[in-house]
């Protein structure tokens, strides 16, 4: 018999299936990631003003949702020796040893392809070639280059999550506009400070696994001045498509009171250096950042929506 | 020629046989629900088409 073979048998001290369950393989997805890309991109698609099937719609959604979590889950499968190392991933399903690295490249690399080809199919090639430059960017730029090299790393990184209300707009277009540029923009500022302040708490993890965060790298007192910066440049980033004509006053109004939150979250936490204070200051500014991005693409949903919804319901009678 | 005998393979548990039947179950679910997405997804796209066709 060959080599191979027996190679196969004599390391392999498990069997030879799966030890990994089905919630196992949708963790491999970050579904809260999952989650984000949704909602961004389906602001993207509405942002499109054009007719679209709305059957076409969800396939084009979840196609770039399944995307994304292909993206997550190849994350995974590369940076598995260094999830081990940190408490926050160390549960993940390939360091926990549920899931083989293999399985998760192999189910990655599937999704990767099917999403792509599936949302070229039913929209066009353009969304779909978008798509795939996502998941590049994210998996090969982002995750194996960027994150071992450089400070910068979710900064520039970032990219990749802002993408999806961009990929929404294309899948309907074809094209891309200033308005959903916008949208990428607020994404990717509000991307540094929202990993920062989790960094900030997490550094003794990420020095532990080599990974040159700014916390490791610059120091708390660096860092916090970044978040600060970053924050104060996110709240007229946050207000452009009211500023730029996009949107209604209501949106103005939400997104200059949500920004200005960050920014003083931000000013505490750039006070706040030692202790439970400054810890409880990191997780206050990361978590409320969180519902900031919900609040702001939420109101952009509404301007989308109701402005569709008031003429069918005075068709109706009903207003 | 001697050819060495493998080394045993380990044998599954009652916990690995269950992990497996879940997620074949899991398996079959999704395969299921990509059916139905891909042939109502193509009757979408074929739209009025469908109707407006030499027979």
């Amino acid at each position: 018999m060959s080599l191979v073979t027996d190679r196969l048998y004599e390391e392999a001290p498990r069997p030879l299936v799966s030890q990994g369950t089905a919630r196992d393989f949708y963790e491999l997805l970050k579904p809260r990631v999952m989650q984000l890309v949704i909602f961004t991109a389906l602001v993207g698609m509405l942002t499109a003003h054009e007719p679209i099937n709305p059957i076409i719609g969800f396939a084009s959604i979840l196609a770039i949702a399944i995307g994304a979590g292909a993206s997550g889950c190849l994350n995974m499968w590369y940076d598995a020796t260094i999830d081990g190392l940190m408490e926050r991933t160390s549960k993940r399903p390939i360091p926990s040893g549920a899931i083989a690295p293999g399985e998760a490249l192999a189910f990655g690399m599937t999704l990767s392809v099917g999403s792509v080809l599936f949302l070229g199919l039913i929209t066009n090639w353009y969304a779909a070639g978008f798509l795939a430059f996502t998941i590049f960017f994210y998996v090969v730029v982002y995750t194996m280059w960027l994150k071992h090299w450089t400070v910068q790393n979710i900064v520039i990184g970032g990219a990749a999550g802002a993408f999806p209300p961009m990929i929404g707009y294309m899948a309907v277009t074809g094209s891309v506009n200033l308005e959903t540029f916008l949208q990428f923009l607020i994404i990717f500022i509000w991307t540094p400070p929202h990993f920062w302040a989790l960094a900030l708490v997490k550094s003794k993890d990420y020095a532990r696994a080599g990974v040159p965060m700014l916390p490791v790298i610059a120091g708390g007192i660096e860092t916090r001045r970044q978040i600060l910066i970053y924050s104060i440049l996110l709240a007229p980033v946050g207000m452009a498509p009211a500023l730029f004509g996009y949107t209604s006053l209501v949106y103005l109004a939400i997104s200059a009171v949500s920004g200005g939150i960050m920014i003083w979250l931000a000013y505490d936490l750039y006070r706040k250096r030692e202790g439970d204070a400054a810890r409880k200051a990191s997780y206050r500014l990361f978590g409320t950042s969180i519902l900031y991005l919900f609040v702001l693409f939420a109101a952009l949903l509404l301007e989308e929506i109701v402005p569709m919804m008031i003429p069918m319901l005075i068709g109706r009678n009903l207003i | 020629m001697n050819e060495q005998p493998y080394p045993e393979v380990p044998k599954l548990t009652p916990e690995d046989l269950a992990k497996q039947k879940a997620r074949s179950k899991a398996l079959g679910l999704v395969l299921g629900a990509l059916v139905i997405l891909f042939f109502i997804v193509t009757i979408a796209k074929l739209g009025g088409n469908v109707w407006n066709r030499e027979l």
